[in-house]
């Protein structure tokens, strides 16, 4: 069965370090129109004339199968989700992609405002992971932040009056559109400068595998890190993927490739765009997988979220993706050619799962639209929410400085000094 | 500053060897017990990590050369064989990614101790510790605090150059939702240090290289291991009532000595040993202001929006009606900082300023 679906196809190269799992299996190439760097090729050629980067064609890397030979012979017949997967997958993907769509008509109405990175198209991606983790793993994402925050878990209506900048925001309007941090959830944020949550996730990273090894509790937490192509040409990057590695963290680096950095082609700003390959540079697997394609991304996931949970160390997976809109939403997106735009709406990832669902037996046309429908009124009442909730008290601007108010420490007793009533003028000699 | 240049020319100056000369005059010159205990700030700063480290297993250390080596500058001598390589992890040469991991593994509710091998690197990181870390508390509206240390040598040494001599505590202490402190003693050492690792909140610890190896006199209750400082309280270190001298860190050795020079001139100074710059303790230099009516303020960095700017907005605006002579401000030369010797000491206040700027608050100059 050809279709979009097909299994997922992996390329790795073998970790440095080896590994139980015979990696190296026979190169396999898969059904042709499997949108993979295939696509890519015929977008160079349409947008060439905007492309005066020498390498403008990708090389197709070696084909190498990394799955255990089990998955791989894993019949291409046989579902890769059931109903209640699919339904939640399918759920999460909408409330995404709508909450965003809303997010641009309140922005035009005036109701948000300052900058607001809007993430459609890219659902696939973010589906994909963070469905498969568990309350206490981490996220850390960058500006382009709502959706992975409502899948993690945080309410629609929260999110919503924070970008409206209502006290009742998950960070009390305090954070933005920019800055979505839950401590439930453990949405770790929201970081405006590029490149600036890596480093953040890989501590959240190293913490689980301490309080593993050192303080002896039960952690098997892991941190996944979102971030685009962009920013895979900083620095920190490099720095993160080396000590990843070295001390095997708990993390996956999951590249959102969407193939532009506002208005930087990544193959005009990047030496080789092959982003994959720079984790086995590193001694970890570079994966790369469609990022269109929700099924594909979340059987890369599990592998490297199992990895990862084993003590294997970190994964490198770089998604194949496209954001539909601009960069944000004061951006006119002059530079993208209408056709690479047009290609890729094609392969929109909530209309390939509908149709692998439906085509499947897996839902029907009507409870799709009923979850549509449900999304629709939780997004409409979200709004309502938060057009609803008051604007923060004057008295907060001074609040969550600091964790410790008066900044005077804690006294010995354990306490804050500033509590202690007795607390005098410190310890002057005389 | 040219004026301070002026004067350095004419008056000679001291040699290089006064930044190195221990201070076993001015012990004997001070009031306390016989018989007190003397410790190394050097000393004062391992056993303070220790102690905090065997307190609670969530603190580790991370930093250039501070496990192997003992440290770049030995204050983490010891802590690898006691606590394991699991505690004390020897990072690569990475300053972004490795304060970057130790803000996130704050947020994760770990205790890290970062440690810059001079404040100079933390330029490289300076993204993480002000974006990632001081506002982390206010943008998530509470829900998320970073309970790390930032700790290291700051200011200048003896002739390490430009690159390695700046001065960090203007450009942090402006930022709010850091804590920013500087320990002169032994004393100050231990207890911020403490204070500061156990503090909910990021600190950046601003230490001294030329201070590592002087000995204090320390008391019982400072060796004692639930010993800490409070944060945002200034010490007077020298009671006066004419003139008011305010510094922090090194330049507090310096005023100590220029009080005494000036005690023999009839002058009685007071000297404060700010201990934290953020939040800088208005209350006790007001208080003192307005008990003297002079203000002398000292420091080692550049002197446009330093903190001796800060501290003198502060003075004049709070205790305008109190002051009888304008507030005087003694800062680093305003270049960045020379290698030759003499130049060097050219560019760094002497104690023969701090005198001379006391003489001109009380109208003695000549």
């Amino acid at each position: 069965m050809a279709t979009a679906f097909a299994p997922t196809k992996l390329t790795a190269t073998l970790p440095l370090h080896g590994s139980q799992e015979n990696r190296l299996l026979l190169p396999i190439r898969l059904a042709p129109h499997s949108s993979f760097l295939g696509s890519t090729r015929s977008l160079t050629a349409h947008s060439s004339r905007r492309l005066n980067h020498a390498h403008a064609t990708r090389r197709s890397p070696p084909v190498v199968g990394v799955q255990e030979v089990v998955k791989e012979k894993k019949s291409i017949n046989s579902l890769l989700i059931t109903k209640e997967e699919g339904l939640v997958l399918y759920e999460d993907m909408i409330l995404g992609r709508s909450f965003e769509d809303m997010c641009a008509q309140m922005y035009y109405r005036g109701k948000m405002f300052g900058f607001v990175h809007l993430y459609n198209g890219q659902e696939a991606v973010s589906t994909g992971f963070i469905k498969l983790l568990t309350k206490s793993d981490s996220v850390v994402s960058t500006y382009r932040d709502h959706v992975h925050a409502l899948s993690k878990g945080v309410s629609a209506r929260a999110v919503m009056s924070e970008l409206f900048g209502k006290v009742t925001g998950c960070c009390r309007g305090q954070g933005g559109s920019m800055h979505m941090f839950s401590k439930e959830h453990n949405m770790l944020g929201g970081f405006a400068f590029i490149g600036e949550g890596i480093p953040v996730a890989t501590g959240a990273a190293f913490s689980s595998k301490y309080r593993r090894d050192v303080l002896k509790q039960d952690c098997e937490d892991v941190t996944v890190a979102f971030f685009g192509d962009g920013t895979c040409n900083n620095g920190q990057f490099y720095e993160c993927l080396n000590m990843a590695a070295l001390w095997k963290l708990p993390i996956i680096f999951v590249v959102e490739n969407n193939l532009w950095a506002i208005g930087m082609s990544h193959l005009r700003a990047t030496s080789d765009p092959e982003i994959w390959k720079k984790g086995p540079a590193f001694g970890m697997p570079g994966v790369h997988v469609d990022g269109m394609d929700v099924l594909k991304v979340r059987e890369v996931a599990k592998e490297a979220v199992t990895r990862a949970r084993r003590g294997e160390g970190p994964t490198l997976v770089e998604c194949e993706t496209y954001r539909f809109r601009g960069h944000s939403l004061a951006d006119p997106d002059e530079l993208r050619d209408a056709a690479e735009k047009a290609k890729y709406a094609a392969r929109d990832p909530i209309a390939a799962l509908k149709k692998y669902l439906i085509e499947n037996n897996l839902a029907k046309e009507a409870e799709l639209k009923s979850i549509e429908k449900k999304i629709d009124e939780l997004v409409e009442e979200a709004v309502e929410f938060a057009d609803a909730s008051p604007q923060p008290g004057r008295s907060q601007l001074l609040e969550n400085v600091f964790a410790d108010p008066k900044g005077f420490g804690i006294g010995p007793d354990g306490r804050y000094r500033c509590e202690d009533p007795k607390f005098t003028e410190g310890t002057a000699q005389v | 500053m040219l004026g301070i240049l002026r004067q350095r020319a004419i008056d000679g100056g001291l040699a290089a060897s006064t930044l190195r000369r221990t201070r076993s005059a001015l012990v004997s010159a001070r009031s306390y017990a016989a018989g007190a205990k003397e410790m190394t700030v050097r000393d004062a700063l391992n056993s303070a990590i220790d102690e905090e480290m065997s307190a609670d297993p969530k603190v580790f250390v991370m930093g250039e050369e501070v496990g192997q080596y003992q440290g770049a500058y030995k204050i983490t001598k010891g802590l690898l064989e006691k606590y394991g390589p699991e505690r004390v992890y020897d990072t690569p040469i990475t300053e972004a990614g490795f304060t970057g991991i130790g803000v996130g593994a704050a947020y994760a509710g770990l205790k890290p101790v970062v440690e810059f091998m001079t404040f100079n690197f933390s330029m490289q990181a300076i993204d993480h510790i002000i974006n990632s870390a001081a506002k982390s508390n206010y943008m998530s509206a509470g829900q998320i605090n970073v309970p790390i240390v930032f700790r290291g040598p700051n200011g200048a040494a003896a002739g390490v150059g430009a690159q390695h001599s700046q001065c960090y505590a203007a450009w942090y202490a402006s930022v709010p939702g850091l804590k920013v402190l500087a320990p002169y003693s032994a004393e100050d050492a231990r207890g911020l240090l403490k204070a500061a690792i156990r503090d909910p909140d990021p600190v950046v610890f601003l230490e001294n290289e030329l201070l590592y190896g002087e000995s204090f006199p320390i008391s019982e209750e400072a060796l004692d291991s639930s010993f800490c400082l409070p944060i945002g309280k200034a010490k007077i270190e020298r009671e006066g009532k004419d003139v008011t001298i305010v510094t922090f860190s090194k330049m507090v050795g310096f005023a100590l000595k220029a009080a005494e020079k000036l005690a023999e001139e009839g002058i009685s100074a007071e000297v404060i040993n700010l201990r934290s710059i953020r939040p800088l303790d208005r209350a006790t230099i007001n208080a003192s202001v307005r008990k003297t009516s002079r203000l002398v303020t000292v420091e080692e960095g550049f002197p446009q929006h330093g903190v001796c700017a800060e501290i003198c907005a502060s003075v004049v605006e709070e205790s305008f009606s109190y002051l009888d002579a304008p507030v005087e401000r003694i800062a680093g030369a305003d270049v960045p900082m020379p290698y030759a010797a003499n130049l060097e000491r050219l560019a760094l206040p002497q104690v023969e300023d701090i005198v001379r700027a006391a003489k001109r608050a009380c109208y003695r100059s000549k």
